[in-house]
């Protein structure tokens, strides 16, 4: 699309923030993305190493947030930048969540819980109860907890973490069986590692439950015309990054088990 | 409708490059509307392409260098028969080689998988040693087209690149060589510089220009060729509405392809383009889109 949006720009680093051991959040100026809705992504152009989409944590006043796990080449480089620094990027894309009212229940797991915490803050208010799920392989892993208590209160947020250092010992998954069997939610939304959107989405399957939940794909165009993000006949930079439970099931036999690898041909998620 | 050997229920085709991975996403660009559907250049072996950004928006078009990605033929085998299994309408499948004997082995497997007709890209203008290299060459190109040919029985369709002198002479070589069909045109060699940090932006430097900068450029080449044969052309290169489409009809093209468009419109810009056609041409007494291929040039 010939949109003022897909035009690449190159714009300072306000601030970096760590988060986590391996995560830092990236404070861009950016007047478009700054009027992304939650679960929307932006493509970050980090130059003469690579493009790579991101889910935005927040924005506000003409600035936009993007949280950063270190896990390759262009991931690590962004984490030696320092405020001050050039970036480009293009975007806003992709679709949103819904803003559900009533009782709302959100599961994010690691980096995929940015986007949730984006939402979290815009639904607090309008709902009538807000509960998170927040699952990491370890505390100092478990990120945005301080933002979390500030949208829900101290019962409605569950935190686990596979070694047991904070919260609950055990995945995101099982807290959430429990939760489900016990209360009554007008909808649930997810982010996380595929695998764990599988779960939650059979979980919701089986309690007929609405659920909104963002995929990941590798990402080349970003606008729908490459292919390379396809999951079922759905792109998920386009017709997703948020897909809801009707769509999941279409794609049920790829959900969780493959996806397109750089060379196009299928691979295990 | 007739095409060069291909039954098509209307005239607009997928282009190569665009959703062309998985028969899931051809099968919904079919649903779209498209009359056919040609695949991601498929080659002999697997590639990974280059690194992003492999797409960069220019003033009024996209810049793309994917490195022709592509899980190799004998992977892609199986998703052209899963293709054939949910398409309805035919399935073209592009291929790509560094030799004549590369571009027949891939074409080989293809139809042995059901491909209805096979598509040489012989013009991408990003990957070195195959593409624009033997597409810019009569001598090369007549060789490829040759020895495919004589391998294939299914409908050869030649894509032909823009960035040369003068586009008939290479449109001469390969209907002289047995093509059955020309497409016209793949992207023209383009790239995008980014004044702030000032660096190219592809990470491959130099890509292909599409869309709707290159309409112009793409009618005059079909125009060019019309002028010297009467061979089936599909018109290729910024058609974005059924405007678009009717201009390349009158300068020569039977049929069109369209790839950028899908991003700036969506998957159903075939059905919008095809019903815009049919209003045009009962507007204006044609009977079919027959009636006005090359009629620019009767005037």
């Amino acid at each position: 699309m010939l949109t003022a949006n897909n035009r690449i720009r190159t714009t300072e680093i306000v601030q970096i923030r760590a988060e986590s051991p391996t995560v830092k959040t990236f404070v861009l100026a950016d007047r478009a993305s700054a009027k992304a809705k939650p679960g929307q992504f932006v493509m970050l152009w980090i130059p003469g190493i690579d493009e790579i989409p991101f889910s935005i944590l927040d924005v506000s006043n003409g600035l936009v947030s993007v949280s950063v796990k270190e896990v390759g080449d262009a991931t690590r480089h962004m984490h030696t930048l320092e405020a001050g620094a050039t970036i480009g990027l293009r975007g806003p894309f992709g679709t949103s969540f819904t803003e559900s009212r009533g009782r709302v229940l959100l599961v994010g797991g690691g980096t995929g819980t940015a986007p949730l915490v984006f939402l979290a803050k815009q639904l607090s208010a309008k709902t009538e109860r807000l509960s998170f799920v927040e699952g990491a392989k370890t505390k100092d892993e478990l990120l945005f907890v301080r933002e979390l208590r500030g949208v829900c209160n101290e019962k409605s947020l569950i935190t686990t973490t596979e070694d047991g250092t904070a919260g609950l010992q055990c995945l995101v998954t099982e807290p959430l069986a429990n939760l489900l069997d016990k209360e009554h939610f007008d909808m649930i939304y997810t982010c996380g590692p595929e695998v764990m959107v599988k779960k939650i989405f059979e979980l919701t399957e089986q309690h007929k439950l609405p659920l909104e939940a963002s995929l990941e794909r590798l990402m080349r165009c970003g606008i729908g015309l490459c292919g390379s993000c396809v999951i079922g006949k759905y792109r998920v930079c386009r017709d997703g990054p948020v897909f809801t439970a009707a769509q999941l099931r279409e794609v049920k036999d790829e959900l969780g088990i493959s996806k397109l690898g750089f060379d196009g041909s299928r691979v295990p998620v | 409708m007739s095409f060069a050997g291909l039954a098509l229920e209307n005239p607009t085709i997928l282009a190569s490059g665009i959703l062309g991975y998985s028969a899931e996403s051809l099968s919904r660009v079919a649903k779209g509307g498209a009359g056919a559907v040609v695949t991601k250049s498929i080659g002999v072996e697997p590639r990974v392409g280059y690194a992003n950004p492999t797409v960069v928006q220019a003033e009024s078009g996209l810049i793309n260098a994917m490195g022709l990605p592509n899980p190799g033929i004998d992977v892609y085998s199986g998703e052209i028969r899963y293709a054939k299994t949910l398409l309805r309408v035919p399935l073209i499948v592009s291929v790509f080689g560094y030799s004549a004997e590369d571009y027949a082995n891939v074409a080989k497997k293809a139809v042995d998988a059901g491909a209805d007709a096979i598509e040489l890209n012989v013009s991408c203008p990003h990957v070195k040693q195959t593409g624009a290299e033997i597409g810019q060459s009569s001598k090369f190109l007549s060789e490829v087209v040759e020895k495919v040919k004589a391998t294939i029985s299914k409908p050869l369709i030649v894509k032909l690149s823009p960035n040369v002198a003068d586009i008939a002479v290479l449109a001469h070589a390969a209907v002289e060589a047995g093509a059955d069909a020309l497409t016209a045109v793949n992207t023209l060699k383009a790239m995008a510089i980014d004044a702030e940090t000032t660096q190219p932006i592809l990470s491959n430097i130099e890509g292909g220009l599409s869309g709707p900068a290159i309409k112009p450029i793409a009618l005059r080449c079909v125009w060019d060729i019309r002028e010297q044969f009467d061979v089936p052309i599909i018109g290729c290169g910024g058609i974005t509405d059924w405007r678009d489409a009717v201009e390349f009809f009158l300068a020569g093209a039977s049929a069109v392809q369209i790839g950028t468009a899908v991003g700036l419109v969506d998957v159903d810009v075939f059905r919008q383009i095809n019903r815009g056609v049919l209003t045009y041409l009962r507007k204006k007494h044609y009977g079919s889109v027959k009636e006005i291929v090359g009629l620019a040039h009767r005037q």
